[in-house]
């Protein structure tokens, strides 16, 4: 555990937590994209969940406890399950969803019942495997980051090496396979990648909650984003930061596992973006409604009120805001709608409490219903 | 390209899906140089043809040979348009981004479109009247737009022959003619067109070669040899209503609209009636 908080840039174990969890949030975050697009969420939290008995099994093969032997095992683990769920799909009448559920569980409790045993095994006792389950960053040393850096830069080369069939795969597949490239072979490109990203992430977030790693990033920068490579970048910066902000804060404080505050920290983005972001935003949305709303209502306002002028001789007769208020049953806002129009030149007062149109409020009263007949049938 | 042999020839497919046959025992040889519709009643494997010519879903038997070649050594030759709706529009990419797509096959592993693959594309772009689109979020597209943009797409991939699924769902009229008079320009320069269609009043129209087709191939050949009463009425049994006055004059079609029903009144469906009945079987759509 790290007690040197003054400057995190001196202290050996916080510079390595925040490069190790930064890393591993940028490569999730880029390879989460193509799994969003492609309607894969779950597939991560299969891929994580499947890794866990492999975990186990490199230990119990090779009594090693370096992370190098026990994140390849993972990784062939979680490949094995991803390759199962495809197999399902493929040969059975079982939906990916149920595939996936079967395999997470599957595996998962196979991994469960491995670590249980592992922890009765007087020597093995001080494994300390448990970590793999909801993350221990404080746990991470130098060897760890060089191994998350790695496997992570393979991951995002072979991505950019294979960028455009990535894109095809997710965006239409079946036109990919006409065009002579090999997509299933591209998809197990792309998966075994997608385990690559995941796996590095598991001694640091866990397999419990790994899956956020790969969704949430993705999700919050599609938010704010129409381009395909703005929202890798975007995904990456998003992961690189909940990694980083939670892999910190857990390594401040004690016995607080990574996992669960990383995905604390994701999910503030997530809801962030869900809200704010320009277009996609539901902040957004509701703004737009609002405003259109409110330049019907004003619009409605003069309507009524040139429909009350026109039983006068002349249409600029005033008329009180209790008259155009009984017209409107009770939309309310007319005073402020009154209001609105006179800023505009379109109504003035007469009065106290009384207000008449003026001659500009009168053409736009007409175009206003000009158009009302135009359109209706 | 050998112009002897025909664009496509299909010898003996059968396509089953579980244990029900899709295709049942295929032939068919589609000359160059034509612009042929595949019509047929919902589930008669319009669709599953086309995908097997490409070789998209596995055939239980049967060869596909494209100008002579098998498909796997002249499938370079070949371009696909898909349904529209067999993507998701809210895939965060652009108009020319997609049409490019039409070069991914031809430029192969690890290289990236450039100047070349962006010109092509906003060529293709302009033919289907879309250049003012090319920055276009392709989720902001209506549906007669999207089915440019796939259109386009198979465009710059300068094919011989090309496969369309319902290139005419979802668009309004004038994008229908368009589409045509590009159809029309394809075959004739020399290109062959299949296109799996539903309107049986306008397969005179467009077309100069048609196929009938239920799991079974009824008939396919010129459009005033095959596209007769008697055919249809195999294609569609009984089930389907259209008019006997969209076939071509003089092969015995009787002014009957309604087909293999038993119903009487002949003539009933003839002239507007019957225009109406024919959309109505367009209306359908299928997998």
């Amino acid at each position: 555990m790290a007690e040197g908080l003054s400057l995190p840039v001196f202290d050996y174990t916080l510079r390595m937590v925040a490069l190790g969890s930064g890393a591993l949030g940028v490569v999730s975050g880029a390879l989460g994209v193509f799994a969003v697009l492609r309607k894969q969420g779950l597939l991560g939290d299969a891929i994580s969940h499947a890794a866990l008995p492999g975990i186990a099994l490199a230990f119990l093969l090779t009594g090693s406890r370096s992370t190098m032997v026990l994140v390849l095992g993972a990784a062939a683990a979680g490949w094995i399950g991803t390759l199962a769920v495809m197999q399902i799909v493929e040969r059975s009448r079982i939906k990916e969803d149920t595939a996936l559920g079967l395999i997470l569980s599957v595996f998962f409790g196979i991994g469960l019942v491995l670590l249980t045993y592992i922890q009765r095994v007087p020597t093995a006792s001080q494994a300390g495997l448990d970590r793999f389950l909801f993350g221990q960053a404080a746990a991470l040393v130098g060897r760890d980051v060089a191994l998350i850096a790695g496997l992570g830069a393979l991951a995002l080369l072979v991505t950019a090496l294979f960028w455009k069939e990535f894109k095809l795969l997710a965006f239409d597949r079946a036109f990919g396979e006409s065009l002579g490239i090999p997509m299933r072979t591209v998809d197990v490109v792309l998966t075994s990648v997608l385990v690559l990203a995941i796996v590095i992430g598991l001694q640091t977030v866990g397999v419990v909650l790994m899956s956020a790693m790969v969704v949430a990033p993705a999700a919050a920068a599609r938010q704010w984003t129409d381009r395909l490579g703005v929202m890798v970048l975007l995904s990456a910066a998003f992961g690189a930061l909940a990694g980083v902000s939670g892999a910190l804060v857990s390594s401040m404080v004690e016995r607080l596992p990574t996992g669960p505050t990383i995905v604390l920290c994701i999910s503030v983005i997530v809801l962030a973006s869900l809200l704010f972001a320009p277009n996609r935003g539901l902040v957004w949305n509701a703004a737009r409604r609002y405003r259109s709303r409110r330049r019907l209502r004003v619009q409605s306002v003069l309507v009524d009120l040139y429909a009350l002028a026109r039983q006068h001789e002349h249409l600029e007769h005033a008329h009180s805001t209790a008259a155009v208020r009984a017209m409107s049953y009770g939309r309310g806002g007319t005073l402020a709608s009154l209001r609105a129009l006179e800023q505009r030149g379109l109504v003035r007062r007469a009065g106290r409490d009384l207000w008449s149109l003026t001659p500009a409020g009168i053409r736009e009263a007409e175009s206003l219903l000009a158009v009302g007949d135009r359109e209706a049938p | 390209m050998t112009a002897e042999r025909p664009a496509i020839e299909v010898n003996d497919l059968t396509v089953a899906y579980r244990d029900r046959p899709a295709l049942w025992d295929i032939d068919l040889e589609v000359p160059s140089g034509v612009l042929m519709a595949i019509v047929g009643p919902n589930g008669a494997g319009k669709t599953t043809l086309i995908k097997a010519i490409l070789g998209l879903v596995r055939p239980a038997a049967g060869q596909v040979q494209i100008h002579g070649r098998p498909y796997e050594e002249n499938r370079r030759l070949v371009a696909y348009v898909p349904q529209r709706g067999s993507v998701d529009w809210d895939f965060p990419t652009n108009v020319l981004d997609v049409v490019m797509m039409g070069r991914y096959g031809a430029l192969g592993w690890f290289r990236r479109p450039g100047r070349r693959e962006r010109e092509l594309a906003m060529a293709a772009l302009e033919q289907v009247g879309m250049a003012a689109f090319a920055d276009r979020q392709i989720s902001q597209l209506s549906g007669g737009q999207q089915q440019r943009v796939f259109l386009a797409r198979a465009l710059v991939q300068d094919a011989q022959v090309y496969l369309m699924d319902e290139p005419f769902q979802g668009v309004d009229a004038r994008t229908e003619r368009a589409i045509v008079a590009l159809l029309q320009e394809l075959r004739a320069s020399g290109r062959t067109v299949l296109v799996v269609h539903h309107d049986l009043q306008t397969v005179p129209e467009y077309f100069d070669w048609v196929m009938l087709l239920n799991v079974r191939r009824i008939a396919s050949g010129p459009v005033d040899e095959v596209f007769t009463d008697r055919n249809l009425r195999l294609t569609y049994g009984g089930r389907v209503p259209f008019i006997a006055a969209v076939a071509p004059q003089g092969t015995g079609v009787g002014g009957d609209g309604r087909v293999g029903d038993g119903s009487p009144g002949p003539g009933r469906l003839a002239g507007e009636a019957g225009v109406a009945a024919a959309k109505r079987t367009a209306d359908g759509s299928e997998r």
